[in-house]
């Protein structure tokens, strides 16, 4: 897929000059940095704000690029990733008009050098600090909806903490599959409360949301939300006593972890691919800026000669 | 039907009618009628939706409906749709294989590397929605431009026609379940030819949903999407593209190329399913196909096709499962017709009910009117 035909050249991308530093006016990013304030006092709890209408689809990350937008100034770093790739279509699309919109910031691929990170559907491989933020593109926000599609009896269960039927539904799962079939969006209890939807991340990325270093954001633009897990904050997924919580599992059928085919991690999330000749399967660092730095540090170890 | 006619009403629409086609040509001192090209070609996505509402391949058709409706989609098909019924059936083409569409666009979203390659094509779904101020006068020298300039820039031959169906890739893993032969083998439902009784079969309603309005497909397939609904989809892949249309030579029997089709066809994999009999448990799918270039009426309708699928079979637990809800409320042409007959006289009727509430109102009065005089 090339990226090339979206770059910031053409005519339609320039048009940007009239609009106000992050697209959005500031009484808009006020209320949304307010919101989020709210969400931060709150860990977990979804707080409604009036999602604005944002030059591209709903479901495309407006929610994530309004808090990105809100939050950034001249002097941030950001990372733009979609499914853990900084050059799939959607990040290249999302931070070429965010460097449109919002001029003099910088941007990296780089997870160390980021202090604000807007992601789909993955946290970082590498662990987050302190000094960084991390906002997650939400598109269902209430973890609640799978057994309950009415808000106004959601609100209500949330705030008695009542999550009974969502434990009933992954037993449910358990006696008909003998698995919970949850697979991304795990849900998850934060500070012993609220139980949140944490984003499409795979199961792999949730145990990293517990006592985190960075503040970890959730914007959900279509459905009106921001909710946030505080950096030192207690993050468990749902489980049962018996049947424990469990991460993907990439070992092969001999029980052999598979590794990833350019760097040869073995502890890392795999995106699979299928040889469309062969018919083989290869496995890949889902996290490109990973591999990318795992794949440096071998040649640097093997003849300090400096790929990059 | 029991609605009475205004008296002396033929005046009335006659007239009504030629006001509308003054409307429809008052620019007319300082522009030229639109012609049937370039709604076509410019009105690209508006075409391409009357074509699949309408149920009828004909795109010089579907611009004349445009044209005559004054951009007005539901009449549009409506007027497409009724010329449908006065051709007769000659015969009925074989059923097509979708793999040898000639792909102008194809996309998953299940995995990065698909046998073949993503292919974007032309696509609004990264454009940033801002106004192109550029476009609001735009010469016709620079219009011509931007075709031009691209066709010199790109070549055609890099493209292959076709490519492989990401399904198959899964189905030989043993991810999907076997194709029901049985069920590809049986005679499609022919909803212009029998009326829905149900339960229907599933190509009673997977042709109905084709020639489905989009907003209401689009509705009724967010609402499973939002909360009302747990389909949990991920297109393993959306194509664009033209099909190919067979049919028998009239002397030979052959099959032949008689012309091709402008379509989209959309794939979804869902969440497994219980299996009955201890089988090995697989993805479920849902299918989409149209005429024309419609990418959210395909995603709808292969939604809807899988929450229809899984109600058939366990039963509706929310509006989207439920055949009788689902596709008898999302033909645009039904729906408008009805909505629009609210505007046809109903003095008749209205009398008799005016006739009644004041009944009861002076019953009402009778029974109260010691309280109401305190």
């Amino acid at each position: 897929m090339s990226n090339q035909e979206n770059g910031s050249g053409s005519a339609f991308r320039e048009a940007s000059a009239d609009y106000n530093f992050g697209f959005l006016d500031e009484n808009a990013k006020k209320e949304i940095r307010r919101s989020i304030l709210k969400a931060i006092a709150i860990p977990g709890y979804q707080v409604p704000y009036s999602s604005r209408e944002m030059p591209m689809g709903r479901g495309f990350g407006t929610g994530g690029l309004q808090l990105t937008l809100s939050l950034i100034g001249k002097q941030d770093t950001l990372k733009v990733i979609d499914q853990g790739a900084d050059d799939s279509v959607n990040a290249v699309n999302l931070r070429s008009f965010i460097e449109m919109t919002c001029p003099g910031i910088d941007t990296t691929t780089r997870v160390s050098e980021a202090n604000l990170i807007q992601s789909r559907h993955r946290i970082p491989e590498q662990e987050l600090r302190e000094d960084q933020v991390i906002v997650l593109q939400v598109p269902y926000p209430d973890a609640l909806i799978v057994v309950e599609p009415s808000e106004d009896k959601r609100k209500i269960m949330h705030g008695e903490a009542d999550y009974s039927r969502l434990l009933v539904k992954l037993y449910e799962d358990i006696v008909k599959f003998d698995e919970i079939t949850i697979s991304h969006r795990y849900p998850t209890r934060i500070n012993s409360h609220y139980v949140l939807d944490p984003s499409p991340i795979p199961r792999w990325d949730v145990p990293k949301m517990n006592n985190s270093k960075a503040l970890l954001l959730f914007g959900a633009g279509r459905e009106k939300k921001i909710y946030a897990v505080p950096p030192y904050t207690l993050a468990e997924p749902l489980e049962f006593d018996d049947v424990p919580f469990r991460v993907e599992n990439f070992n092969d059928q001999t029980g052999k972890r598979r590794t990833c085919r350019c760097c040869g991690c073995d502890h890392s999330f795999l995106d699979e691919f299928a040889d469309a000749t062969t018919g083989e399967k290869h496995y890949q660092c889902s996290d490109s800026d990973y591999c990318d730095q795992q794949l440096e540090a071998q040649s640097a170890k093997l003849g300090g000669i400096n790929v990059a | 039907m029991g609605y009475v006619a205004i008296k002396g009403g033929g005046k009335a629409i006659a007239g009504a009618e030629k006001l509308l086609e003054f409307v429809r040509t008052r620019q007319g001192e300082s522009a030229e009628p639109l012609d049937l090209e370039t709604i076509e070609n410019q009105l690209y996505f508006l075409h391409s939706r009357i074509i699949s509402e309408g149920g009828l391949y004909h795109p010089k058709l579907a611009s004349l409906a445009i044209k005559q409706s004054l951009g007005d989609t539901l009449e549009a098909s409506f007027a497409l749709r009724a010329y449908r019924s006065t051709k007769p059936r000659l015969v009925e083409s074989p059923v097509t294989e979708t793999s040898n569409m000639r792909v102008i666009r194809r996309i998953s979203a299940s995995f990065k590397d698909i046998p073949g390659g993503q292919m974007l094509g032309a696509s609004t779904d990264y454009a940033l929605r801002l106004m192109r101020t550029e476009l609001l006068d735009e010469s016709p020298e620079a219009f011509k431009a931007v075709a031009a300039n691209w066709l010199d820039n790109n070549s055609h031959n890099e493209i292959p026609d076709t490519f492989p169906k990401v399904l198959d890739a899964l189905r030989e893993e043993g991810l999907l379940p076997p194709v029901d032969q049985a069920a590809a083998e049986k005679k499609p439902f022919d909803i212009t030819r029998e009326p829905l009784v149900f339960p229907v079969p599933r190509s009673a309603a997977l042709s109905t949903m084709a020639r489905s309005e989009t907003g209401s497909i689009l509705a009724i397939a967010y609402s499973n999407m939002r909360g009302y609904g747990d389909i949990h989809p991920t297109v393993a892949e959306l194509r664009v593209g033209y099909l190919p249309v067979m049919l028998p030579h009239p002397i030979t029997g052959e099959p032949i190329e008689v012309g091709e089709v402008l379509m989209t066809e959309c794939e979804v994999v869902a969440m497994y399913e219980d299996e009955e009999e201890g089988g090995k448990p697989t993805f479920s799918l849902g299918y989409g196909a149209c005429f024309g270039h419609n990418e959210v009426k395909a995603i709808s309708m292969s939604v809807l096709d899988r929450a229809l699928q899984s109600g058939m079979k366990n039963g509706p637990t929310n509006p989207s499962e439920d055949p009788e809800f689902v596709l008898l409320h999302i033909d645009g042409i039904d729906s408008m017709g009805f909505c629009t007959h609210y505007k046809m006289p109903h003095y008749v009727t209205f009398q008799s009910d005016m006739d009644r509430l004041r009944t009861t109102q002076d019953k009402h009065d009778d029974a109260n009117q010691g309280a109401g005089n305190v």
